[in-house]
């Protein structure tokens, strides 16, 4: 008797362990919001110039005469970088994952499974340092660029660094897709082509979705390696060979400095919740094409 | 036994707070102002408390002008200055507490312009620099100064810089620009003096500044002129001391009135050797060994 009500209170317990868990995702994200919310609050709702802020890119957050905080030119060396990351790491990433779940043998896989995941391992600061001593004068010498620390260089670390995210989840996804499917295809004397671009892609496509988006996330957010590859220059580029400075590496460089409470630090928190708005944007919008897409 | 264990316990708390000593039984010497002094000032309380452990010296940043209005509140005991004193201050302080502010030099910051080992360029002028620098300014190439970079380099001048809450960044602002002017946006803004010099010494159309101890063989320090026509010199000791490189400056500490044996025992030994040798560790230009002993013989 005392037994089974034992064993009724450890299954309750358990089951409320577990929904903790799984609800402490939304407790963090919510905190984390609160959070950075909060201290950028009082200049956001006071004496806040939020067109200069969202389209000015004058950046002087120290100027003895006249401060100024304008992001435009982050907001640009943001996206610069992260476009050019996508653009490489994307086709490289899909393609990656199609070769290793659908191409390739039991032991080639193995070894380019644990490669890639080793090379989802490389600090992130590792990889700033291979942009500023490795890329940096090789970039100089191929391109005759005045300086190597420009978009491309970030834009080459950040794909380096998202590939292997979206290669492990996108070859989950085509995992997933029941090989029923493959059967039926080949059966119906699909080519390997075919098989893949009119049945395993559209199964797979919400995981594909996902893997693309992390792989933007990571590049959006990544913060040490763009702040060394990119040059931390305040410009809005012209061309792949220019200097840029990111939202990120702005907020690393100068929060440290910055007094507590100051203007200078609450616009740097400010900028935290631009890109937390910026990256709760691309999800819910790729949540929508994907709902989308499911509805037709 | 517990609560004997508790009272014992409360009973040794109780002993060792005497009234002017901080917690732990330390005395507390409390260190605010310049940012740019702050890492030295950092390194100093460090290697201090190795050598007297009764004694622990609190440091933080704010700025020159902080420090100074902390020390006329009395808020603290020294106050790091990368200037001198004003006189507006020194009335402040005799009006609030009767007491003058003393002064210790306790060092020089001097900053390099650097440029890589090949660039031809071999002196500059301050105006020149401004041009570079400064918002407005027109100076954009190199060929703008009459140098031809070696081989096939790019004509664009790189203009490296520090991120914008550096103490370095401040004070190339001031001694350059001049009060009230801004950089030109686009520079490359590295995080640290050592990252400026990495940088210069990668891109050979680079220019950066930064403290003269982070030299490296791949690069070079351009002897820097007052004005057109004057004669430059380079940076070193002897120029900085003899106040003929032009990019530099003492670094002070200021007490209110008299110092506190505690505050004075700290201040002796900042300017023996031992401490010396951090100011030179910290890329920055000891005092000449003639100097050294500026704290006033005269005792309370």
């Amino acid at each position: 008797m005392g037994q089974r009500r034992w064993h009724n209170l450890s299954e309750t317990l358990i089951e409320w362990v577990i929904r903790l868990c799984g609800i402490s995702a939304i407790i963090c994200v919510f905190g984390i919001f609160f959070f950075v919310f909060r201290e950028g609050a009082d200049l956001l709702f006071h004496r806040f110039d939020i067109v200069q802020f969202l389209f000015s890119q004058e950046w002087y957050p120290t100027s003895q005469s006249h401060i100024r905080y304008g992001v435009l030119a982050l907001i640009a060396g943001t996206a610069s970088v992260t476009v050019l990351a996508m653009l490489m790491a994307v086709p490289f990433g899909l393609g990656a994952a199609i070769f290793v779940s659908e191409f390739c043998g039991p032991k080639m896989k193995e070894a380019l499974k644990i490669t890639i995941e080793l090379l989802a391992a490389i600090p992130s600061v590792v990889w700033g340092f291979i942009g500023l001593t490795v890329m940096n004068p090789l970039i100089i010498t191929v391109f005759h660029a005045p300086i190597g620390l420009n978009v491309l260089n970030g834009g080459i670390i950040l794909a380096l660094m998202s590939v292997p995210i979206i290669v492990s989840i996108a070859e989950d996804a085509l995992k997933a897709v029941p090989d029923s499917y493959r059967e039926a295809g080949l059966a119906l004397g699909a080519t390997r082509w075919q098989l893949i671009y009119r049945v395993l892609l559209p199964a797979a496509k919400n995981g594909l979705l996902a893997a693309v988006l992390l792989g933007v996330g990571r590049a959006v957010g990544e913060t040490m390696a763009v702040l060394m590859a990119t040059g931390h220059a305040v410009k809005i580029p012209t061309s792949l060979l220019d200097s840029v400075r990111t939202l990120t590496a702005t907020i690393a460089a100068e929060l440290g400095e910055a007094p507590m409470h100051s203007d200078h630090y609450q616009v740097l928190f400010i900028i935290g919740i631009l890109l937390f708005s910026l990256t709760f944007a691309v999800n819910l919008i790729a949540d929508l094409i994907v709902k989308g897409i499911r509805n037709k | 036994m517990v609560v004997l264990a508790c009272i014992l316990a409360l009973a040794g708390c109780k002993k060792s707070g005497s009234p002017e000593s901080g917690h732990a039984g330390k005395t507390v010497i409390q260190n605010t102002g310049s940012d740019t002094m702050v890492n030295l000032a950092q390194a100093w309380a460090e290697e201090y408390a190795m050598v007297d452990s009764t004694v622990s010296v609190e440091v933080s940043g704010g700025g020159s002008g902080t420090g100074i209005a902390a020390l006329i509140d009395g808020t603290v005991d020294i106050a790091n200055c990368s200037r001198k004193v004003e006189p507006q201050e020194i009335e402040q302080a005799k009006k609030n507490s009767g007491k003058e502010p003393k002064e210790f030099m306790l060092g020089f910051d001097a900053l390099a312009v650097y440029v890589r080992k090949n660039n031809p360029l071999e002196e500059i002028t301050l105006a020149q620099l401004a041009a570079i620098y400064g918002e407005g300014g027109k100076t954009t190439k190199w060929s703008d100064l009459g140098i031809k970079l070696p081989g096939d380099s790019s004509d664009e001048i790189i203009r490296v810089s520090r991120q914008s809450n550096s103490g370095t960044y401040a004070y190339f602002r001031e001694a350059i620009l001049g009060k009230g002017r801004d950089f030109k946006l686009g520079s490359r803004d590295m995080h640290g003096s050592k990252d400026v010099v990495e940088l210069v010494s990668k891109t050979p159309g680079a220019i950066g500044y930064s403290g003269m101890g982070y030299a490296t063989r791949e690069v070079k320090m351009v002897r820097v002129a007052k004005k057109a026509g004057d004669q430059a010199y380079a940076p070193n000791v002897e120029n900085t001391l003899n106040h003929t490189y032009p990019i530099s400056r003492p670094l002070f500490m200021y007490t209110l009135g008299e110092p506190n044996a505690a505050t004075k025992k700290y201040l002796d030994w900042l300017h023996s050797a031992a401490g010396q040798k951090i100011v030179a560790q910290s890329g920055y230009v000891p005092l000449p060994e003639s100097t050294a002993p500026t704290a006033t013989p005269k005792d309370k």
